[in-house]
């Protein structure tokens, strides 16, 4: 390193206390006042006795005076770090406005910076700990909802493997020396201006952050705030500019479109909207008796993804293609402003009658219909889509622009390559990055961490001793949001003021104290730092309550963007936004995706993401490069076999995973994998996409070339066949079929009469609780199963033991395949327990471990189980999982922090299965009987049932005829799975329908 | 009383004499319990024996293993959760049905033959019971609370699930092993009194002084013995049909397909007399090259017991092929895959070898050239084994890898501590039987004395 090391002034605690421990008496008064007389004893007595230290003052008997007062205190504080109390006041939200009960979990509404978009959620906290995140009903981008990437977020509160201490240089340091070498490094810059001053950060919603920097760039004007995302939204914004003349922000009312299309966009699964796209996209799918109404969806993409596979009409095409069928289609609308030439490709060859039926739809669904464009597409597309909706008059109905969610958006490979030739010419000085990992992530082409190198003092605050902290001198601890207050804006722009749900558990900071640090008020608390911030944009009297009722909601009122009523620009350049490059006729195609729950690395250390199946795949702990059949078969590759990925002249090795329905001549690698110092999780899975991932094409390049090296890599799915060989287990069918022959689906699935036999059968009085599942809108988004992982404390096995089929998921999502292995029609369908009634579990039980309860549960008694799985041969569906090994984690810590109260923790030899969240319904039941009233229908809400962003599950009292659930087992598309078993499942299914364009469907 | 006793005048008939002519009633006594009083251990016992306890030792390693660990060791996963373990539990039950059904069912049919084989056969069940029952034990996720299959009055005020199959298997496992040690130990008593009188090491004579009971040989006691072995073979007759229908109930209750069948009953019980006769002949037939036993487990003794395996065996094939049929016959689509998947998945070459070893090569037994010729009935006996092993093999594990929904189908494969544990028990086998051998009779000395031509009881003598 070539900063010289200097002693900055620091306590070390341990060898403290081990003298103080060590002494006794007389002895022990004149350690504490040696101890009195070291430096850092100040600073230490002001974080840990805050108003006492206003006392300590210079004066030898004084001190020695507080010194006795204090000292039982300092001893019994052992002279470490113990909880400090809160002096912010922190609005709880409670789920029944009307009561609040205390000693119950409270909720506590904040948002999840998915990638800095905010999702709002309400945070279930039991004694102060965050145990469990669900959707907050009233944000925008949640409306009660989550995705899988923010239900696993509360597990990396909780991370073993967070950084837990400020360090510089590997040894720990307190706030105030690095505050000290900060100010020191900062003399310097502010005679020139800041211009050896960088920031580097990820993307940012935060207005707050945005005051701060603003702040910080008007003391410091030559320093430079560089942004980089390796999966950011830089198509988008470079679509916008040319397209509007502003990198404006654009999102989609899908519930006012008949008609959707989508260019390579995986929108139910995947960005800050999903959840709520997945809400709007559902519900106008929702066939419901007579009312017989249905969108369609068209997807154009090249990797099969859950949105292809709800598709009506999919068709796989390379990724580079795509552009040319955009273009098709905007040719055939009459799109004016964008270079169509490209669409001769498509128009002339085997498609041509598939484009010319969307179009006919898209221009029968004028101001009805939504071009999505994917957000890992080239800008081309972008620019094309962006023509399409405004020709079909989508714009304000169905496609909304507003400004920016970043107040200061910049091109986030433009921004990093300025910051990376910076470091080459030796600019940079002092270079601070915030979050991000751009040494594991950058595109490879910059060589940031060669560059990073020739920067003197290189400052990193995160989440993790990563990669980039590695090579950084000082590493900050981040708070995790679940910590720290700070505020986020959603996919339309909404606020959410983020309020943390307990102490930083370690020595976390927040990026506002960080920022804060270099400007004029260093010492203030991110509390103080948003509030102060908001009271500028509320000044008034009424401040208060509007923030206490801010923080209360989990949203600011009226604050989502303004849609802007821009019209479409002729492209001034007349061509696509980046130089038109001819599609290469040899060479595979690459594609590279962000990981559907890993996303681009920053979740490798989450257990939870990386055990759950991927969408489709259901790929757990590794990522493959994904190949069609066909060219698998082409290229003579099995799946598992390792291959050597060739590209523009670096090489990674991969294992191979044929995908049906995967575009051909294509290969799909994820990014997020293959890390080094991500964690005792993380480290070591999977594969380094990055090292391929060049600047000038990050989403896609051609020249592609796999070797074959003879050697297999194992890969762990956890669902093999996909096929339904016969049998009657996702029943679907055309929304035709349906309006001709309604009870289409019972035929199919017959149950056996209840007269059959000669036990009269029980009668259940009361509640009945049920289920059912609409597999018309489930999307395969899995988030359903990190829910119930996180609800029931269900553990991690690792991917040995995913390999050997162990895998503890309560609930599954099946996806199943009919058709043509090039381009198969895809079902999905989620498995939980299905509390039969005649349930062949318990039958066979020698212990009597699983019972039927009165109201139809199927229940499991853990401490009764012996082991001997006979239940879990005999289940038809096989939903009950076994702890061959003790799979709990019983030792770490701080996981112990994360699990739920309510559900024992299941150790080693014992069977477990969904219990319709069974802690949920004895807790809405207590509450009902205490009031002296029924349980009212959606009082309970299981985990998934809360967690489905298309509300496909749906949970209540069967006895109940005026139930959601009861109203639903009434139609005519419900039907029991394996009816004929007579099982009498209290879980069924509606039939999967579609919408085909008889076009399409009859050509 | 006299008795027919066909069998003690062979050299009439031209069959082979079920003892071979020349023998005295001391000539008898000696020969068998000479190999139990000899001072010296010959090496054709120490070696095998030896052999046994190393095979012994690494049962307690992989148990000792699997109690630490749990039962994640083996390779049973979701949606096989029963694999090696299973398949060796009822191997090893079905094995044993053969000891009872000589002793028992053989003994109630006046069929005399059985007297030579009968001690050992019943010893083989026995230690085949025990070994069987290990793995229920094993296998259990909480093996501690194993006792809580048992209906005894407890603290928490809960029984046992009866409609449970596994509850019945308690209770037939355990009955058909109280019963069976009770048969074997009270067809022991006289013999250890001869032992005890024959013997000159002073532990020895007081412990099969103690062991057999003060037997001093009285009419007296003859006719209690009589009485008590009929009694017994009366209540042991039906366990070697229950014992394996109750084992084939683990089964046919579930609603697995391929494990769903009314077959299963007298399937498993032809099928467990079949293996059970075979490894009589595995253990029967070195023995009398051994010791020089041919003169006592003569060739009718083989011949015999090929016959029954014969017989068995065809019952066994004719429930395959039914089995086979019914599936399609039922035109039920699961019932239907089950048979398609055995024939033709990833199992097939299993289900091949079974029809092969159970069903095709055993079919040599119909020559009577075979059936005399040790070299042969060995190789047969030992096939049989094998077939039948992978006969639960292929009901349990090819069944439950494919069973209704596809989305479970998963592929099972036992581990290295899976074939450990198995050939462990095969070790605590032999372990117990050489064991046996060395310090009890392994034949009966005094029911052998009855087929001597000098046993005959006469007209003439008064009741």
């Amino acid at each position: 390193m070539t900063t010289p090391r200097k002693p900055y002034p620091y306590l070390d605690l341990a060898s403290i206390r081990a003298r103080l421990d060590a002494s006794r008496g007389r002895e022990y008064w004149r350690s504490l006042e040696e101890l009195a007389n070291t430096e850092g004893f100040e600073e230490l007595l002001e974080r840990e006795f805050p108003r006492q230290a206003a006392e300590w003052n210079d004066d030898a008997a004084g001190r020695r005076q507080f010194l006795k007062v204090m000292g039982a205190s300092l001893a019994l504080a052992g002279l470490s770090a113990c909880t400090r109390q809160p002096t912010e006041t922190i609005m709880p939200y409670v789920r029944q406005p009307e009561e609040v009960i205390p000693g119950r979990p409270l909720f506590f509404a904040t948002a999840v910076p998915n990638m800095a978009v905010a999702m709002g959620v309400l945070v279930e906290s039991h004694l102060g700990r965050p145990t469990k995140i669900e959707g907050n009903p009233e944000h925008p981008a949640s409306l009660g909802a989550t995705d899988a990437m923010t239900q696993a977020a509360v597990l990396d509160l909780y991370d073993p493997d967070r950084s837990q201490t400020l360090t510089y240089l590997g040894d720990i340091r307190p706030w105030s020396s690095f505050l000290g070498a900060a100010r020191e490094a900062l003399g310097p810059q502010s005679a020139t201006g800041g211009a050896g001053l960088r920031f580097l950060t990820g993307a940012t919603t935060s207005p707050t952050l945005a005051d701060q920097f603003h702040a910080v760039l008007q003391k410091f004007p030559k320093a430079k705030w560089h942004r980089y995302e390796p999966a950011g939204r830089h198509a988008s914004r470079t679509a916008a500019r040319q397209a509007f003349g502003e990198p404006l922000n654009t999102y989609y009312q899908l519930d006012k479109a008949d008609v959707i299309l989508s260019l390579d966009a995986d929108f139910l699964c995947t960005g800050p909207a999903n959840v709520r796209y997945a809400r709007d996209f559902t519900a106008r799918r929702r066939v419901r008796g007579q009312q017989t109404g249905m969108n369609r969806l068209y997807v154009v993409e090249s990797t099969a993804t859950p949105t292809g596979a709800k598709a009506d009409h999919r068709l796989p095409l390379r990724a580079v293609d795509i552009e040319a069928f955009a273009a098709a289609i905007a040719a055939g609308i009459g799109a004016h402003g964008v270079d169509t030439s490209a669409s001769s490709q498509m128009t002339a060859g085997p498609h041509a009658k598939w484009i010319a039926a969307v179009v006919r739809d898209l221009q029968q669904h004028r101001g009805a219909s939504a071009v999505i464009p994917g957000e890992q597409q080239s800008p081309a597309v972008h620019l094309l889509a962006h023509a399409i909706n405004d020709a079909l008059g989508n714009t304000g109905k169905t496609v909304i622009h507003t400004d920016p969610l970043d107040p200061n958006p910049v091109d986030d490979f433009n921004s990093l390559r300025e910051l990376a030739e910076d470091m080459e010419a030796g600019k940079v000085e002092m270079l601070v990055i915030v979050g991000g990992n751009p040494v594991y992530n950058a595109p490879v082409d910059f060589a940031f961490s060669q560059r990073m190198s020739k920067v003197k003092l290189r400052i990193h605050m995160g989440l993790y001793a990563d990669e980039t902290s590695e090579l950084c001198q000082w590493h900050i601890p981040e708070a995790h949001f679940l910590e720290t207050w700070s505020d986020a804006r959603a996919y339309d722009g909404t606020v959410t003021i983020m309020q943390p749900l307990i102490m930083p558990l370690y020595f976390g900071r927040s990026v506002h104290e960080l920022l804060a640090a270099f400007g004029d008020q260093p010492n203030q608390t991110p509390y103080e730092i948003v509030k102060a911030y908001w009271n500028r944009q509320h000044p008034g009297a009424d401040f208060e309550d509007w923030w206490r009722k801010a923080v209360h909601d989990g949203i600011v009122p009226n604050s989502a963007l303004a849609a802007r009523p821009v019209t479409f620009k002729a492209a001034s350049t007349g061509t696509s936004a980046a130089p038109a490059k001819p599609a290469p006729a040899q060479g595979l195609e690459i594609v590279f995706r962000p990981d559907p729950f890993i996303f681009d690395g920053r979740f490798a250390n989450n257990g939870w993401l990386q055990e759950l199946p991927r969408p489709l795949t259901t790929l757990t702990w590794d990522n493959a490069a994904f190949v069609s059949p066909r060219t698998a078969e082409r290229l003579g590759l099995q799946n598992e076999d390792l291959v050597e990925l060739n590209y523009r002249g670096r090489k990674v090795k991969a294992p191979v995973w044929m995908v049906p329905g995967h575009a051909d001549e294509s290969v799909t690698v994820h990014l997020g994998y293959g890390r080094t110092s991500a964690g005792r999780v993380g480290n070591g899975v999977g594969f380094n996409a990055y090292a391929l991932r060049t600047s000038d094409a990050p989403s896609f390049g051609s020249g592609l070339e796999i070797v074959k090296t003879g050697s297999k890599y194992p890969l762990a799915p956890t669902q093999f066949a996909h096929m339904m060989e016969g049998r009657a287990i996702v029943i679907s069918g055309e929304i035709d079929e349906y309006r001709k022959n309604p009870g289409f689906a019972k035929e199919k699935a017959e149950e056996p009469p209840k007269e059959l036999t000669i036990y009269p059968g029980f009668k259940y009085e009361g509640y009945a609780w049920g289920m059912a599942i609409d597999q018309t809108a489930c999307v395969g988004c899995n988030a359903c199963m990190v829910a119930c992982q996180a609800e029931n404390n269900i553990p991690v096995v690792g991917k040995e033991q995913v390999l050997m089929r162990r895998a503890m998921h309560w609930i599954r999502v099946d996806s199943y395949y009919k058709g043509p292995v090039d381009n198969p029609e895809t079902y999905f369908q989620p498995v939980p327990c299905m509390h039969c009634e005649n349930a062949p579990c318990e039958l066979v039980c020698p212990v009597q471990a699983t019972n039927h309860s009165a109201e139809g549960l199927n229940d499991m008694v853990y401490n009764r189980c012996v082991g001997t799985r006979y239940c879990g041969n005999n289940c038809p569906y096989k939903v009950r999982r076994f702890n061959f090994f003790l799979y709990s984690d019983w030792n770490t810590p701080s996981l112990k922090l994360q699990r739920n109260p309510d559900v024992s923790v299941r150790s080693r030899g014992v069977m477990e299965k969904c219990t319709y969240c069974v802690q949920r319904i004895n807790e809405a039941k207590i509450d009902a009987e205490k009031e002296g009233r029924p349980v009212r229908d959606g009082e309970i809400a299981t985990a998934c049932e809360a967690a489905c962003p298309a509300q496909a599950i749906v949970f209540g009292n069967v006895n109940d005829p005026a139930s959601r659930v009861a109203k639903l087992k009434a139609e005519q598309l419900n039907y029991s799975l394996l009816a004929e078993l007579n099982t009498r499942p209290r879980t069924t299914y509606l039939a999967a329908l579609r919408n085909p364009n008889p076009e399409i469907e009859n050509s | 009383m006299s008795e027919e006793r066909r069998d003690i005048l062979p050299v009439e008939r031209g069959r082979v004499p079920v003892i071979a002519p020349g023998h005295t009633f001391a000539t008898v006594t000696d020969k068998i319990s000479t190999i139990v009083l000899t001072r010296k251990t010959p090496l054709f016992w120490l070696i095998p024996f030896l052999t046994a306890c190393a095979l012994l030792m690494v049962f307690l390693v992989a148990v000792s293993y699997l109690f630490v660990k749990g039962v994640g060791i083996w390779g049973i996963r979701v949606p096989v959760m029963w694999g090696w373990a299973i398949t060796n539990f009822v191997w090893w039950i079905g094995i044993g049905h053969a000891g009872t059904l000589i002793s028992a069912i053989l003994l109630l049919l006046h069929q005399s033959w059985r007297n030579s084989i009968n001690r050992f056969a019943e010893a083989m069940t026995l230690f085949a019971v025990a070994s069987a029952g290990m793995f229920p034990l094993l296998h259990l996720g909480r093996p501690w609370l194993f006792y809580w299959l048992f209906p005894y009055p407890n603290t928490m005020g809960v029984q046992p699930q009866f409609r449970s199959p596994l509850v019945w298997d308690v209770f037939a496992v355990s009955t058909y092993g109280t019963v069976s040690l009770l048969f074997w130990f009270v067809g022991l008593i006289p013999d250890l009194a001869t032992l005890r009188d024959r013997t000159r090491n002073r532990w020895a004579k007081a412990t099969y002084g103690i062991l057999a009971m003060g037997w001093r040989g009285a009419a007296s006691h003859w006719q209690k013995y009589e009485t008590a072995s009929l009694l017994l073979a009366g209540l042991a007759t039906p366990l070697v049909i229950s014992v394996h229908t109750v084992v084939s109930f683990d089964f046919t209750v579930a609603i697995v397909p391929g494990w769903h069948s009314t077959i299963f009953p007298p399937y498993f019980v032809a099928g467990a007399i079949y293996s059970g006769f075979a490894m009589v002949l595995v253990l029967a037939i070195p023995l009398r090259a051994m010791y020089g036993l041919g003169d006592l487990i003569t060739m009718r003794h083989l011949d015999n017991m090929a016959k029954v395996m014969l017989a068995t065996g065809q019952i066994v094939a004719y429930s395959y092929l039914f089995e086979a049929f019914i599936g399609w016959y039922s035109a039920n689509q699961y019932e239907m895959y089950a048979i398609w998947n055995r024939l033709t998945g990833p199992y097939r070459w299993t289900y091949y070898g079974l029809i092969f070893c159970n069903l095709v090569f055993p079919q040599l037994l119909w020559l009577k050239k075979i059936r005399t010729n040790v070299v042969w009935l060995f190789v047969i006996a030992l096939d049989i084994l094998v077939g039948m092993w992978l006969e639960r093999y292929v009901i349990i594990v090819v069944s439950l890898s494919r069973d209704f929904l596809p989305s479970s189908w998963a592929l099972y494969w036992p581990t290295i501590w899976d074939v450990a544990t198995y050939v462990g028990t095969i070790g605590l086998f032999f372990f117990l039987f050489f064991l046996f051998i060395r310090s009890l009779p392994m034949i009966s000395i005094f029911e052998v004395r009855t087929l001597l031509p000098q046993a005959e009881v006469t007209e003439g003598v008064e009741k």
